[in-house]
């Protein structure tokens, strides 16, 4: 095995998770449509409810639309990455996760190009909403976008690899729903996705420390960072190490069940 | 049946072996199995299974829950096989004490599945029962996929797909999408994925199911000529009789046991029945009783 033939699978992988999505039209629109209804109606509606003050990376007063942006940008990718998970699950019961698994690269190979595959549909689905976010005033340095990508990756890197876990332990199609209410909804509203996390002090102490050990919080200010040309590295080191650890359980337990 | 298992297929394996030439992979037998168990739960699907296939065609007839499909997985690694798994078969032995239990092995062309799965899977071409095809891909995107999964080169992809396709009448259908196509060219379309990477042995499980009889034929004639032509081992499970030929290597499995095995005509004559279907019917006749 030459490092060209991996490079020829992965390449193999990536290009046909692409040309699949790409056969879908209506999915595109549906993963651009969730978060825009809730830029365009539900930020006009709390923007005078909810007053964000100053705080990082801001430098000054800014809309509600401008605070949600990141935290939209990661519920594309959740539900994006859940969705795909989804499909993995459909493949195995379909049958054509055989085809994948009997090629003769290693297993742990072909599920991490599975997992860039995901990574990089997502990050071009954020990229696209973060141009369109621009129609209702959300503004975006052409640095932000630089340092954004790789961020958007790293998220979606992670978050594949926890939907891959998923998909691992659900063993029927039918059981996907539980995903939806245990894992994509606490995740998002337990985060700093929507409002600020000295907001949900001010309510709940208990709800202010799970949202601080959620790792789709860091996620959120990984871009939030991000998209002004800065770093968080608390949030950078938090969803690095879970990639990692996601990535590997996922891997394992793959290889366990095949 | 009163023959004890162990006698049947020894009397199959070596008593009726026609020798059948060998070619460019040598002698060594296509997929040997020794001693192979696999339970779900409680059930047993296979049963101290132990095969020896040669070059050719080789024909296994079971009913439904025989545990083909079963040995399929075990012998694509799709399943893995437990090292020490076997209840049924002992050992003699002079000395006191428990009898050592046999060690299940899987090899293909020589090479153990357990310990070298890539060289395995590179050899190896599979239609499954179950069709694997991606509806939304065109023919030539479905095997330019595959082609990638082994690291094939685009180029090369290219080159192998179209004269597989062409060998199999298919090559106006090569940017259809397979939605569209029908059963039998879907059929030829997962064919032709298994031949693209050009493997030395070929697994069918029931490859021929729900297609119309030219589709049949066409499936048939192609897979013999090519296993002439190239030497290949050829592993075909079926339910239908008339794909036997009296050449052939045929395997009875029933029960997650191996119940006959040896070319078909010399069984026929063994058994002293006029036909497989009579052979057939004869060795799974308490499945048919249930």
């Amino acid at each position: 095995m030459t490092p060209m033939t991996y490079l020829y699978c992965m390449n193999g992988i990536v290009k046909r998770d692409v040309l699949r999505f790409l056969q879908q039209r209506t999915r595109l629109l549906s993963v651009l449509v969730r978060p825009l209804l809730w830029l365009v109606v539900f930020a006009a509606g709390f923007r005078s409810a909810l007053g964000i003050s100053i705080m990082e990376p801001y430098s000054t007063y800014i809309t509600y639309q401008q605070y949600i942006t990141p935290g939209l940008g990661g519920m594309i990718i959740l539900f994006h990455c859940m969705q795909s998970s989804l499909s993995m699950v459909y493949d195995r019961e379909m049958g054509s996760m055989k085809v994948l698994l009997m090629s003769p690269l290693p297993r742990p190979f072909l599920l991490f190009s599975k997992l860039v595959a995901g990574a990089i549909l997502s990050t071009f689905q954020v990229l696209i909403f973060l141009l369109i976010t621009r129609l209702v005033g959300v503004e975006i340095e052409l640095m932000g976008y630089v340092y954004a990508v790789p961020a958007i990756f790293l998220i979606a890197f992670f978050l594949s690899a926890l939907g891959l876990m998923l998909a691992n332990l659900i063993t029927q199609l039918e059981n996907f729903a539980g995903v939806m209410n245990f894992v994509i909804f606490p995740m998002f509203f337990l985060s700093s996705a929507l409002y600020p996390l000295w907001k949900m002090q001010e309510a709940s102490m208990m709800l202010f420390l799970i949202c601080q050990f959620n790792p789709f919080t860091h996620c959120v200010e990984l871009l939030r960072f991000a998209l002004y040309g800065q770093v968080n590295e608390i949030a950078l080191g938090v969803v690095f190490t879970s990639a990692v650890l996601a990535c590997s359980i996922a891997l394992i337990t793959f290889r366990g069940r095949s | 049946m009163s023959e004890s298992i162990g006698e049947n297929r020894n009397q199959a394996s070596h008593n009726m072996s026609d020798g059948r030439s060998s070619n460019q992979y040598g002698n060594s037998a296509g997929i040997e199995v020794r001693n192979l168990s696999y339970h779900y739960g409680k059930m047993q699907a296979l049963d101290a299974v132990s095969l020896t296939l040669s070059n050719g065609i080789n024909m296994l007839l079971g009913p439904n829950g025989a545990g083909k499909s079963t040995l399929f997985s075990l012998l694509t690694g799709l399943k893995t096989t437990p090292r020490h798994n076997v209840k049924s078969v002992r050992i003699k032995t002079s000395t006191k004490g428990a009898a050592p239990k046999p060690t299940c092995e899987i090899s293909v062309r020589g090479v153990n599945l357990q310990n070298t799965r890539t060289d395995i899977m590179r050899s190896m071409g599979v239609v499954f029962q179950q069709s694997t095809l991606d509806l939304d891909l065109t023919v030539q995107q479905n095997l330019l996929y595959h082609a990638s999964l082994h690291g094939i080169s685009p180029k090369t992809a290219l080159r192998n797909i179209e004269d597989v396709l062409l060998t199999l009448s298919l090559n106006n259908k090569l940017n259809a999408k397979v939605r569209r196509l029908n059963g039998g060219h879907r059929r030829r379309v997962e064919l032709a994925r298994a031949l693209l990477h050009k493997p030395s042995v070929l697994l069918l499980d029931e490859p021929t199911v729900g297609l119309d009889i030219e589709s049949r034929a066409l499936i048939i004639k192609h897979v013999r000529t090519l296993t002439e032509r190239e030497g290949l081992c050829v592993l075909w499970a079926t339910h239908l009789m008339d794909e036997v030929t009296s050449a052939d290597n045929l395997i009875v499995l029933h029960a997650g046991q191996v119940k006959a095995q040896g070319i078909s005509n010399k069984l026929c004559a063994h058994y002293q029945v006029g036909s497989v279907a009579e052979l057939y019917r004869q060795l799974t006749a308490n499945m048919e009783a249930l």
